[in-house]
């Protein structure tokens, strides 16, 4: 007794007279980060024609505002994740904040080696990310609050314990440290390149999208971060462990902190209680012109690396430019309204092949 | 009757064709006396109803008549207060829809169904994703899942042209007619659907009956709970009517009209006064039909039309 609907074999498929041919172009139209492309493309070209003969499209321009996107664009990135997965983290910048100011203080203050430090910060990071997740599954309250009180709670501590320790906010001389050599070389090493000086952390940033990317979109775990933003009911109702999902991708946006916190005081060789600060926001406005939705479900790692992109030639590109630096913010925020609105339009189009 | 028989576990591909290899008729799972409150509320009292292999059981009551509570039992979302849910023969105390699930018993809710923003295969296959590769490179298999999903539909009748395309961009029949047949898919021997049919027109509700019929051919059960009557009549073997939180009873198809359905369904102490607007329902209804002939005669043949395919599909799918 078996169902036979359609001859065993019949590889025939019959397509319905609704459904209609979509050309490529279109449907690459309809990709959420085909805006962040566009807007890159515009904002290098207005930059190149500002800045062409001050050195914005020679190989130390690209350079430096490869290095600014390269920062942001490993922390956007997991944000993105985070928020595919229908949550926000505002503590990002804190927690680049504390994980420097461990780092510097253990190797610093103890004697021992920087390593010791780099570990303990990556600990603390990810307990953190861990507490943050589990605090926002368990009590369900909106991640947006759970992290701003994150936010404040760790750079309070920060600044107060290491103003008690060292009776100041900065934690300098980690060159002399054992160990600086090799973590520097790790996170802070500078690839000549063309005449140009290109920091390793472009090649975290490349690495860390990659992976992100892969797991997205290439994995059982991708599928489930979009089915957790997108309806978590339903998400729980085929078995998706909902709550496991948002606590790991908690956890992913603190490790990216504790990378950027790594390579910041690893070229700075030094480290301060208010570094990272705001990049928390710089990191959703990046996702956000990448084509990731407030409301989750919807994204991709790509928009967001782009939308890093832009940050870093908006904010070094107004220097070549030789424009007063104030500007950045006003653009950004220019930025981040017409991605919102260029992004509903491409997901209404991507849901509405019923026109 | 073994227990392995009525309650095999899922079992991953299953596959749309398998069918339920218990005799039609075996009891799959009953309900003895339930009872469901939250706190005051008296959301079910005393109900009992059971579901065979291959029927249809439709579970009918106005708003607030304890329909949902009721599935929400069977489906493990709630435990009764008092009485005894058995699956096959064995007494069962689910803590979770995934426990239900396990047993085989799956169910559908209209609204919860799919992720609109996700592609259809991704959908389909959200929870049980086909994987390859090995160990930290263990991917999913996109490839087999859209075949395999554009294949599942294909059998359903539902032809799409791309299986990444957004859930979203079906209508509302096709979603739930792909909701249930990822849980046949994936080995359901009891399904549950809660409300499919509403805010479905005509048409999108006849696919969706078409492929009830099909999984009760395949000789599995199905407990379908409606507010419309003429969604239930043609496809229903028997019917439990809800109450206010208490049962009229399970019934034959063949032991009830249309009409005395109607009426328990709205409540039986209203009976007379019920009978009396029917009568001017009917009478207005007359006076309407002279203006609208053409409209009603349509809708009349496209019903009746249902109920032949609906048959059609039995046979063709168990013959
Ligand atoms: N979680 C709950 N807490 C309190 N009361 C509830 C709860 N769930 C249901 N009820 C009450 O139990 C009764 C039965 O509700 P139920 O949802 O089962 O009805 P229903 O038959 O599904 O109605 P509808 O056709 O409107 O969906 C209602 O009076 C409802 O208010
Ligand atoms: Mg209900």
């Amino acid at each position: 007794m078996t169902s036979e609907a359609v001859p065993a074999g019949s590889q025939s498929i019959r397509e319905t007279a609704r459904s209609r041919d979509v050309s490529p172009w279109r449907r690459l139209l309809l990709r959420p980060e085909v805006g962040a492309l566009l807007g890159a493309i515009i904002v290098w070209v207005v930059f190149a024609v500002l800045a062409w003969d001050r050195g914005f499209v020679s190989a130390r321009g690209v350079a430096t505002y490869l290095e600014v996107a390269a920062q942001l664009g490993i922390l956007a990135v997991a944000v993105a994740l985070l928020m595919i997965a229908g949550e926000f983290d505002l503590s990002v910048g804190s927690i680049i904040g504390a994980g420097s100011v461990i780092a510097a203080l253990i190797p610093t203050q103890l004697g021992i080696n920087f390593w010791w430090g780099i570990v303990t910060a990556l600990v603390f990071s990810l307990l953190i990310g861990f507490v943050n997740g589990v605090v926002v599954v368990r009590t369900a309250l909106p991640s947006f609050i759970v992290t701003l009180a994150s936010l404040f709670i760790i750079r309070g501590i920060t600044i107060g314990t290491t103003r008690l320790v060292t009776g100041r906010t900065q934690v300098g001389g980690l060159q002399n440290v054992p160990g600086f050599e090799s973590a520097a070389t790790i996170f802070a090493y500078d690839i000549p390149l063309f005449g140009a000086a290109f920091p390793v952390s472009i090649i975290w940033w490349i690495v860390v999208a990659a992976i992100s990317t892969w797991v997205l979109l290439r994995t059982q775990l991708g599928n489930w971060i979009f089915a957790v933003g997108g309806n978590p009911v339903a998400a729980r109702m085929v078995g998706v462990p909902v709550r496991r999902v948002k606590i790991l991708l908690f956890m992913n946006t603190a490790l990216a902190a504790w990378l950027v916190a790594m390579i910041e005081i690893t070229s700075a060789r030094s480290a301060d209680v208010l570094r990272g600060e705001q990049r928390e926001f710089y990191a959703i406005i990046a996702a956000v012109i990448g084509g990731v939705l407030l409301t989750g479900g919807y994204g991709t790692v790509i928009g967001a690396v782009l939308g890093a992109l832009i940050y870093g030639m908006v904010r070094q590109g107004v220097v070549f430019a030789g424009i007063d630096a104030d500007w950045v913010a006003a653009v950004l925020g220019a930025m981040l309204l017409a991605a919102v609105l260029v992004n509903r339009y491409v997901r209404q189009r991507a849901l509405g092949a019923r026109e | 009757m073994s227990d392995s028989t009525t309650a095999p576990v899922m079992n991953g591909h299953a596959g749309s064709e398998r069918v339920l290899d218990v005799p039609k008729g075996t009891r799959l799972l009953a309900l003895e006396n339930a009872s469901k409150y939250f706190g005051s509320v008296i959301a079910l009292e005393d109900v009992s109803m059971d579901l065979k292999a291959g029927e249809v059981h439709a579970l009918l009551g106005d708003n607030g008549a304890g329909k949902s509570t009721l599935i929400k039992i069977l489906s493990g979302v709630y435990q009764p207060d008092e009485g005894r849910y058995l699956v096959g023969d064995e007494e069962v105390h689910f803590n979770s829809p995934r426990d239900a699930l396990a047993r085989g018993i799956a169910t559908v809710y209209q609204d919860l169904a799919m992720i609109p923003l996700m592609g259809i295969s991704r959908n389909f296959f959200l929870g049980q994703e086909p994987e390859k590769g090995w160990g930290p490179f263990k991917r999913f298999d996109l490839q087999t899942a859209n075949a395999i999903t554009r294949e599942e539909l294909h059998k359903m009748g539902i032809e799409i042209r791309d299986p990444e395309h957004a859930v979203g961009t079906l209508s509302g029949g096709e979603r739930q007619s792909v909701a249930i047949a990822r849980a046949v898919y994936f080995g359901a021997n009891v399904l549950i659907l809660d409300e499919p049919t509403a805010a479905l027109g005509v048409k999108e509700a006849a696919v969706v009956l078409k492929y009830i019929a099909q999984a009760r051919a395949r000789n599995l059960g199905v407990v379908f709970i409606t507010h419309n009557v003429h969604h239930a009549y043609p496809i229903a073997d028997r019917f439990t009517i809800l109450n206010r939180g208490r049962s009229y009873g399970t019934f034959e198809k063949n032991d009830v009209s249309r009409e005395q359905v109607v009426q328990m369904m709205a409540g039986g102490e209203d009976l007379e006064r019920l009978g009396n607007e029917l009568e001017e329902f009917a009478r207005l209804d007359a006076e309407k039909h002279a203006r609208l002939t053409p409209v009603a005669a349509e809708t009349d043949v496209s019903m009746m039309q249902m109920g032949r395919e609906l048959e059609n599909e039995g046979d063709r799918v168990s013959g």
